[in-house]
């Protein structure tokens, strides 16, 4: 996780109390960093399948209609094509959206709304339009999803200029990062990995992490570094613990941002230790690891030891939830992958 | 202010026959044919008649000038003047229009300039002209995809307490398309203050209307949604402002959306690189060129007096002026800064874009230094 700095993003804030440190799920602070933003601007609105009295199939906005009232949260029909579609006509009016997918593959039917709309409207008008909406996803797998709730959409969102990708795995993060998401004037996606909702940590909110744009180092290491994000970090850093014990010492960085991605943070430690190898769940063919593995090679080629690696989830859609525990990639099978490179310089 | 409104009352069902104030024949419709609408005041429908004709100039100056190689496309809108102008006519200027790209003649009505109109078509950025200082979105190329937006922003400006209203254009083929539902559906829901002009101008590029839907009239879409539909001649001026007027009346007082097919037809291609006589008959195109908008409501003026030989000659400068101003503009070499492929992509500039556009600048120094 990045360094917690404990103020509050912005100066506006405040509304915002400071909170006594207490165990804090991810939800729970998504939850809070929305109803903050809520607090704070009067144009942020929340709207979505699900996301009124409900409060989300995850909770998310839990009794944020209730607080707020059905005029800054409310239900839209069931269709996604929409909800993007009128969160961009309200962004044009001054308004901010956040709106939710609810699970990956259900963002799909928006595909067209957001790569030739929300992501275009700033550059095909010279500047003229902001679209600051916050498009939430809940990503990924690992709760044992039916078809459908585990896929991870990332590659199709990284490869379209104009968006803003990132994701948080840890609960600060999640907060933090949700914030300055919504106060950005570029449309962002923002990935929830759905396994680690329930993870928690010991906060005081408001918390301010690093800025979303930046990579973190979650653990120094000098022999390898992994580069993982969402919900790939807590396996990185299984592999690292695993490694420590066979006597490799591992980095593993929270790369946070897939888009823009950090290339900075990535090279210092890649230079550092020569080794580099992304984990991610989605398939690896044409997956957001080729991006990352071309990138770290084009930059560092001479400090490389060894090929960057990709483990990732195999080349096929996304398995039934008997089956995905075999799919999605683990600390064992990353230290495996490592072992594959010829260690003797 | 909520964005729920309960229904308070039943959609009005839509007529078959298409709603006319003045027929092919340049006479007033008189009695139970005008479902309760008023012919507009005279003021109006010389203000019709003068948009109409000046557009048409636009229209065939830019298709001569796309001839001539100085635009990359265009899709005309010849013939569609009357629904174009019509509907644009009927709001205020504090009102939103969602227009597609075929609605060019609608942005001039609006008071962009034939410069900014065109800069799409002449290849030289994506849309050229200020949405907000126009109260005019970005001209969509998808299908229906921009019927959403107008829903997003009339939900919006309700809920800041604004009554601003917002009117989307959509041709036959876009109400196939996914996002038409959506939008009908949210706009239905949400009570927003939307107006969705169907022009049904027969073709969708070479599919006619029957290959389309297997509806009776694209009118009938509104009942399904619960909301208001009128089919309206969509070759009668002062028809259609009448029928958009009083849907935007109904929208800025708070009762919802409003769907209406305006029956109409493309004289022209659909684009310069189409060939329309693979699939539609010679015939077909000289009986619409028969019920032409602007010839009508002329024949109507001229019989009521409404119109002298010098109001025409002024409206003809008008228009050859106006042609005058678009030769000068398209014939003008425009120096684009290749640098400006950068510009816009982000609000805050990212470092990798920073790189390619210092990789392009250093590319074009060298190319420069050979030169």
């Amino acid at each position: 996780m990045s360094a917690p700095t404990h103020t509050a993003p912005g100066e506006a804030d405040s509304t915002v109390e400071q909170t006594a440190p207490k165990p804090t799920t991810m939800t729970a602070a998504l939850n809070q960093a929305l109803r903050d933003e809520l607090a704070a601007d009067p144009d942020v609105v929340i709207f979505g399948e699900d996301v009124g009295p409900l409060g989300g199939v995850f909770r998310i906005t839990d009794r944020l209609q209730a607080e707020f009232g059905d005029d800054r949260v409310w239900d839209s029909p069931l269709a996604e094509a929409g909800i993007i579609g009128t969160a961009i006509g309200m962004a044009m009016y001054g308004m901010r959206p956040v709106v939710e997918m609810q699970f990956d593959a259900f963002s799909f039917p928006a595909f067209e709304q957001i790569v030739s709309h929300l992501a275009k409207e700033r550059n095909r008008t010279k500047g003229r339009l902001s679209m600051p909406i916050v498009v939430r996803i809940p990503c990924a797998g690992g709760i044992g999803g039916v078809e459908h709730h585990s896929d991870s959409s990332e590659a199709y969102w990284i490869h379209t200029p104009g968006l803003t990708v990132v994701t948080p795995s840890n609960p600060a993060d999640a907060y933090s990062m949700l914030r300055e998401a919504i106060r950005s004037d570029d449309p962002v996606i923002f990935m929830e990995p759905k396994s680690r909702y329930w993870s928690k940590d010991t906060l005081s909110l408001p918390v301010q992490t690093a800025p979303m744009t930046k990579a973190s180092v979650v653990q120094e290491g000098s022999d390898v570094t992994l580069l993982s994000y969402g919900p790939t970090v807590k396996t990185a850093l299984e592999a690292a613990r695993l490694g420590e014990g066979e006597g490799l010492s591992v980095e593993v960085i929270d790369l946070r941002s897939l888009s823009p991605f950090d290339d900075e943070t990535v090279s210092a430690s890649v230079r550092k230790t020569s080794r580099a190898a992304v984990i991610h769940e989605a398939a690896q063919f044409g997956g957001y690891g080729a991006e990352v593995a071309a990138r770290v090679t084009e930059r560092n080629f001479f400090h490389l030891s060894a090929p960057v690696l990709r483990i990732t989830g195999f080349d096929i859609p996304f398995p039934s939830p008997k089956l995905e525990e075999f799919h999605l990639p683990t600390a064992e099978r990353v230290l495996a992958a490592l072992d594959t490179w010829e260690w003797e310089v | 202010m909520s964005v729920h409104i309960e229904r308070n009352e039943a959609p009005v069902l839509p007529q078959a026959t298409p709603l006319t104030l003045i027929n092919d024949t340049g006479h007033a419709v008189a009695g139970d044919g005008t479902g309760g609408f008023e012919l507009p005041e005279p003021e109006i429908l010389k203000s019709l008649y003068r948009r109409m004709v000046v557009a048409r100039r636009f229209d065939t100056q830019v298709t001569a000038l796309t001839r001539q190689g100085r635009l990359a496309t265009y899709p005309s809108a010849l013939g569609q003047e009357a629904c174009e102008i019509g509907s644009v006519m009927a709001l205020r200027t504090s009102d939103w229009l969602f227009p597609t790209y075929r609605d060019t003649i609608a942005l001039l009505t609006r008071g962009i300039s034939p410069a900014d109109i065109l800069e799409a078509f002449r290849g030289d950025w994506h849309s050229g002209y200020d949405p907000k200082a126009h109260r005019t979105a970005p001209a969509a190329t998808p299908l229906a995809t921009q019927a959403l937006h107008a829903v997003g922003l009339g939900t919006a400006a309700r809920l800041k307490g604004d009554n601003t209203v917002a009117l989307t254009f959509l041709g036959d083929g876009a109400t196939s398309e996914g996002d038409a539902h959506e939008a009908f559906n949210f706009a239905a829901v949400w009570q927003a203050p939307v107006i969705f002009m169907v022009q049904n101008n027969q073709f969708a590029i070479s599919v006619p209307l029957k290959k389309q839907t297997h509806a009776r009239m694209l009118a009938d879409k509104a009942v399904g949604y619960g909301m208001p539909g009128y089919r309206v001649d969509g070759n009668d001026a002062a028809a259609v402002y009448a029928v958009v007027s009083a849907a935007v009346e109904r929208a800025r007082s708070g009762h919802g959306p409003t769907l209406i097919e305006g029956l109409t037809y493309r004289i022209e291609a659909h684009t310069n690189s189409d060939d329309p006589s693979r699939y539609r008959s010679n015939d077909d195109v000289l009986a619409w060129k028969a019920r032409d908008p602007i010839e009508r409501l002329e024949k109507y003026l001229v019989s009521q007096n409404l119109l002298s030989e010098d109001d025409r000659s002024a409206i003809a400068a008008e228009a050859e002026s106006l042609a005058g101003d678009i030769r000068d503009a398209m014939n003008a070499e425009v120096e684009i800064d290749p640098l400006s492929l950068f510009d816009h992509v982000y609000a805050e500039p990212r470092p990798a874009l920073l790189e390619q556009r210092q990789f392009l600048a250093d590319e074009l120094s060298a190319s420069e230094d050979k030169s």
